[in-house]
This record gives structure tokens, sequence and C-alpha cells, in this order.
């Protein structure tokens, strides 16, 4: 087992793949950090522009659809993250620990 | 409740930030008469899930079994727990209550609610379940001496539980008065009874399916509200907000922002509570050792983000069709029959009244059972997180280590029965003050103390555990303390004068969570002991750990 560790370790393979993942994850972060506080933001310096209509004869303000927006945009960024980490980053992480353990 | 004391009560909310569309504010309600049919629809609830508890208590023999059902739940079914976890009574009345009173800014609200889930999913939930076993201190003290990180660790997750608990048996009290006719102390009683006859007995596997059947009513009920309300207006939410506008005392001023966010500082800080406190709070933290691996935990993630997201837009749509199906029938939903004198039982009773309106006696009985049942779980799902802090983290792995796992698993049964019999007692001495803050403190303390812990002690090389203890308590004492220190503790729960608070924010996460981060960051930095030296050298061994999910404790195979 240690040598399979140590393998792995020193793998360059390994170390790249973890800086690749993490680099995904922090990008989906900044994207995810990036709608909720644009959105408080926007809540708190401009209010009337999140009350104007979406258009002539409706009620309904552009800033239900934005709000609903940030939801669904949220569920929809989670789901792409664990696509691509369930997919391809879990083949990745077994083809290089299959690799130590030859 | 007149038109004065509804706006006094906005302008409460308005002061006190997020804290009281999830915390427990029920207000000082009136009993009303017994509710038979909510009642008996309750007590077909409370049988089903203490037969379920029954089955799962003959699968509970060991500590694993307790603490995480033995690790075979699938993601799918812990993504609806979790979600269980998550949708209290408190957020679906407070939400659709302030809806109902202030429209667009409920959905605000509701946004900040939601957006801790994505950073759950991309920093934490994997590392979790590669590191963990039974609890999140077996995640940061993982390359740390155990002793000082699993303190600190029982000792955050015990007070976040506090406050969170406090807040949810006032609201249970506050709650079945209104909705089943019953006096405030049988209210806690029963709750408290009910819901250790389920960790008790059931342990992780009973709490688990009695959050997901909690789960599935909520969102089958919630949905049959909204599409009920959509159907009066063709589907078109337009005609629907229009209505609303038409009949509402606030007219056009229901579909923009109001006052609820007044300083962008304290509006971000909020945010950051809410964000990271979500990251941060052991019974949703625990959830993640019930599933088999890595990839199911991100599966349940994604699962709780969505039902949750979806949940939040209903309560959006149920806020709106309160107004349209209430207001213009006041005999049946207004004090006197007069709108000037408030909704039946308070504010938060809007989707109470709503499911009357839209599905009669019947469906009123079951959202009734249903807003029980959720406060009954979420209750649940607390003592199990604070039982295992103590059996697990405190008596296990400090004060007997090496202690068998029976002997685990007793400790954790008693302990179960002194949180649910001080959970009683607290719901009975806090009946009449103003518990409004505490679920906030809750999510300020755990994004100031487990967080950073969690966040440091798994991702950075250089942390120690001189560094992460003291860090994590300092984060914990500053959250405690300046939340003391703002306006809705300092004035509207101690009394003193207005405008005598010397935290001038809503929220004190933003200074809290960077006081935490630091000090683990300057103690860690400065920390040159032998032991330091070692906890650095660890560090590859639980990175790869908990990259690759090599040596991660799997299912105990049930």
């Amino acid at each position: 087992m240690q040598d399979t560790l140590d393998r792995i370790t020193a793998n360059p393979k390994f170390l790249k793949f973890v800086a690749k993942r993490n680099t995904y994850s922090s990008i989906m972060t900044i994207l995810g950090s990036i709608a909720y506080y644009g959105f408080i933001l926007l809540v708190a310096f401009n209010k009337e522009w999140l009350g104007t209509k979406l258009g002539p004869g409706m009620t309904t303000s552009i800033g239900v659809p934005i709000g609903v927006g940030v939801i669904v945009f949220t569920i929809i960024l989670t789901w792409v993250y664990v696509r691509r980490s369930n997919g391809e980053f879990d083949s990745e992480n077994e083809a290089i620990i299959a690799e130590a353990r030859k | 409740m007149n038109i004065k004391h509804l706006l006094a009560a906005i302008a409460a909310l308005a002061v006190a930030g997020a804290a009281l569309a999830a915390g427990a504010d029920l207000g000082q309600s009136v009993k009303q008469a017994t509710n038979w049919t909510a009642i008996a629809m309750f007590a077909v609830f409370v049988g089903g899930t203490l037969y379920i508890t029954k089955w799962a208590a003959s699968k509970t023999k060991t500590a694993a079994d307790f603490y995480t059902a033995g690790g075979g739940i699938t993601g799918f079914q812990n993504g609806l727990a979790i979600a269980g976890d998550y949708m209290s009574a408190a957020s679906f009345l407070g939400i659709s209550g302030l809806v109902f009173a202030n429209g667009f800014d409920g959905l605000i609200f509701s946004i900040g609610w939601l957006v801790g889930w994505p950073i759950i999913t991309f920093l934490m939930a994997e590392r979790l379940r590669n590191l963990g076993k039974f609890t999140f201190a077996d995640v940061a003290s993982y390359r740390f001496a155990q002793t000082p990180v699993r303190i600190f660790a029982a000792t955050a997750s015990l007070v976040i539980v506090a406050f969170y608990m406090i807040a949810q048996m006032v609201g249970a009290g506050q709650l079945i008065k209104i909705l089943f006719g019953l006096e405030y102390m049988y209210a806690e009683i029963l709750v408290g009874t009910i819901m250790m006859m389920y960790v008790l007995f059931g342990g992780m596997t009973a709490t688990t399916w009695v959050q997901i059947i909690k789960a599935v009513m909520l969102l089958f009920g919630a949905t049959f509200m909204a599409a009920s309300v959509l159907l009066q207006f063709g589907f078109s939410p337009d005609a629907l907000f229009a209505k609303a506008v038409e009949i509402h005392p606030k007219h056009d001023a229901l579909m923009s922002p109001g006052a609820l966010i007044k300083d962008p500082i304290s509006a971000i800080s909020v945010g950051m509570a809410l964000m990271f406190g979500t990251a941060g709070l052991p019974h949703i933290l625990m959830r993640f050792f019930t599933v088999p691996n890595a990839k199911e935990a991100r599966k349940s993630v994604a699962w709780a983000t969505t039902w949750i997201g979806y949940f939040y837009i209903l309560t959006f749509i149920i806020g709106f069709g309160a107004i349209t199906n209430l207001i213009p029938n006041p005999a049946d939903f207004y004090v006197g029959g007069e709108i000037a004198k408030g909704l039946k039982g308070g504010g938060n009773m809007a989707a109470v009244h709503l499911a009357q309106a839209v599905g009669g006696n019947l469906f009123l009985g079951f959202i009734s059972a249903v807003a029980f049942a959720t406060i009954l779980a979420v209750v649940a799902g607390l003592t199990l997180s604070g039982a295992s802090a103590v059996s697990h983290d405190l008596y296990a792995s400090v004060f007997a280590k090496g202690c068998s796992s029976e002997s685990e698993l007793r400790v954790s049964k008693i302990t179960t029965i002194c949180l649910g019999v001080l959970a009683v007692v607290l719901g009975i001495a806090f009946e009449k003050e103003n518990v409004a803050y505490m679920v906030m403190l809750a999510f300020t303390i755990a994004c100031s103390s487990n967080f950073p812990v969690l966040f440091m002690s798994v991702l950075w090389r250089n942390c120690t555990t001189r560094g992460a203890v003291v860090g994590g308590f300092v984060g914990l004492i500053l959250a405690v303390v300046l939340t003391i220190g703002s306006a809705s503790v300092w004035e509207a729960v101690m009394g003193n004068p207005k405008g005598s608070a010397w935290f001038p924010y809503n929220s004190a996460a933003i200074f809290s969570m960077f006081a935490a981060f630091f000090t683990i960051w300057l103690v860690s930095i400065l920390d040159n002991s032998e032991q330091a030296k070692k906890e650095r050298a660890l560090y590859p061994a639980q990175q790869l750990r908990s990259e690759t999910g090599l040596g991660a404790s799997g299912a105990s195979g049930h």
C-alpha cells in the first residue's frame, strides 16, 4: 500500500491533475460568488433598475427573472461541476491509481 | 396585529437581516381551536416514521450505524435528506410570509439561503467524504493533535447546535399552538419525545428516512399550492403579479427591492454568513459520511441544491398566491374579518391559510402536519450531530481513547437523552424570549469557526494544530461578542435604548470570519514546534487521500 501511495505522490501526472481540478473548483466558486454578490450589490445600489418593468403593459419587474435566474444558475453550475467531476476527473483519478498499482 | 404593528414588524425584519426569515420568528402566537384533521394527519406521519424507526433500530448495532447509517445511503436519498435538513418550517412559513408582506424582498432572502450549496460542492464535499468517518472533526484533526482539535470542534458544534435548536424548539411550540391548538408546554414535550425516539432507537438511518419523507411531503405540498395558484391565472406569473399589485396595500412596491438591505457591508456580511456558514453546520457536514464515496457525496449536494432552489422558487409563488387569495377574503383569514388587524395567527401563517384557500380543510391539515414533521426532523438531525460531537469527539477520541464501539454507542445514546431533555427545557425557558437572531448567530459562528478550521486544515499545508485551534476559538468568540453588540440583540433582546448598539452592522460574519482566517494563518506560520513540523510533513499523505479517496473509510457494508 505504502508503495502505491509513494508512486502516486511521485507521479507528476498526479500533481498536475490535482492542480487542474483545484483550478476548476476555484473558477466555479468565483462564478457562483459573482452571481450572488453581483445580485446583492444590484439590490444595494440600483433598486430602481431592478424595479423596472419587463415590457409595456407588464407587471413583472426585471428583478424577478434576475432573482430566479440566480437560483437556476446556481443549480446548473452545481450540476455542471458534478458531471465533470464524476466523469472526466474520476476516470483520470482512477487511471493514476491504477498506474501506481502496476 | 394592525398595519402599524405589521410595519413595525417589517422594520424589525430589515434590522435583523436574514435572521428572521429562517429563524423561528413565528411571533407570539395565539392558541387556536384544536384542529383534528391536522392532528390525525400528523398522527399518521408519526406512526409511519416510528414504524421506520423500529426497522432502522434492527439495523443500528454499531457506532458506525448510529452516526452514518453504515454509509449506505445513496446520493439521491442523501440529497433529499440534506434538503430536508435545510428546508425548515421557519424558512417555509417565514419566507412565504415575507413575500406575502413585502413581495420581491422575500426572493432576496431565499437566494441567500441557497448560495452556500455550490461552495460546499466545489470545495468541501469530496474532501469531507474522503477524509472523514463520523464527524467533521475527523477531517479537521486528520493530521493534527487529536485532543485540542476535537475539543474545539465539539465546543463549536455544541454551541451552534444549541442556538439552532433553541430557535427551532421555540418556533415549534408557537407553530403547534396555532396549527393544532395544543398548549405550548405539551408541544415542546411532544417534539422532544418523538425526536428522541427517532435518534435513540433508529440513529442516522431513522433520522435520514424521516428527513426524506418530510422533504418529499413538503415538496409535494408546496408544488400543489404553487400549481393551484398559477392555475387560477392560466399559468401566467405576470397575471398573478398584476392581481397582487392591484390589491396589496404596497401596490407596485411589491415588485422591487424595499428596505431590506440598507448598507452594503451588512448585506455582504449576511451573504458571507449564509454562504460559508452552511459549510460549517455540524448537522449538514455529518450527512456527507452517510454516503459510500466521493461520487455519491457530490451527487447528494447537487440534488440538495436542486430541491432547495426549486423549493425557494415555489415559496415566491406561494407568497404572491397568498396575496391574491387571502386579501379578497378577509372574513375567513383575518382577525375579526378586518385586514387592518392582520392575518389570523400572525404574518407567518400566510402559506397555511393559502393551503386552506386552495385545498380546503384536508389540505390545511396536510400542510400543518408537514410543518410539524419538518420541525421534528430538523431537531432530530441537530440532536444526532450534538450527540456525535460528545460521544465521538469528546468521549471516544479524548476521554476514553480506544474504547469499544459498544461503549461509544452507549455514550451517544445517553447524550441523545440529555440533549432531548435539554432541548425541551430550553424551549420552555425561551418561550417568551426573542430568539429570531439565533439561527443567524448559528450561521455566523459556523462560518467563523468550523468553516475556516476545516478549510485551512484540508487545503493549506502550513496549517498547524495551534493555528487551527486558536483561530477557531477567536472566530467563535468574536462571532458571539459582535452579534451581542449588534442592534438585533443589544437593543431588541437586551432592551438597551435605541441607537446604543456598539456594533453598527447586522451581521458579524465579515469581521469574525476574516479574524479566524487571519489568526489561523498568523499562529500557524509562527509555530515552529516539533509538533508543527510533524504536521506539515503529514500534509502530502493527507492531500493524497483527500484528492484521490485512497484509504477513505468505506461503507460498513450492511
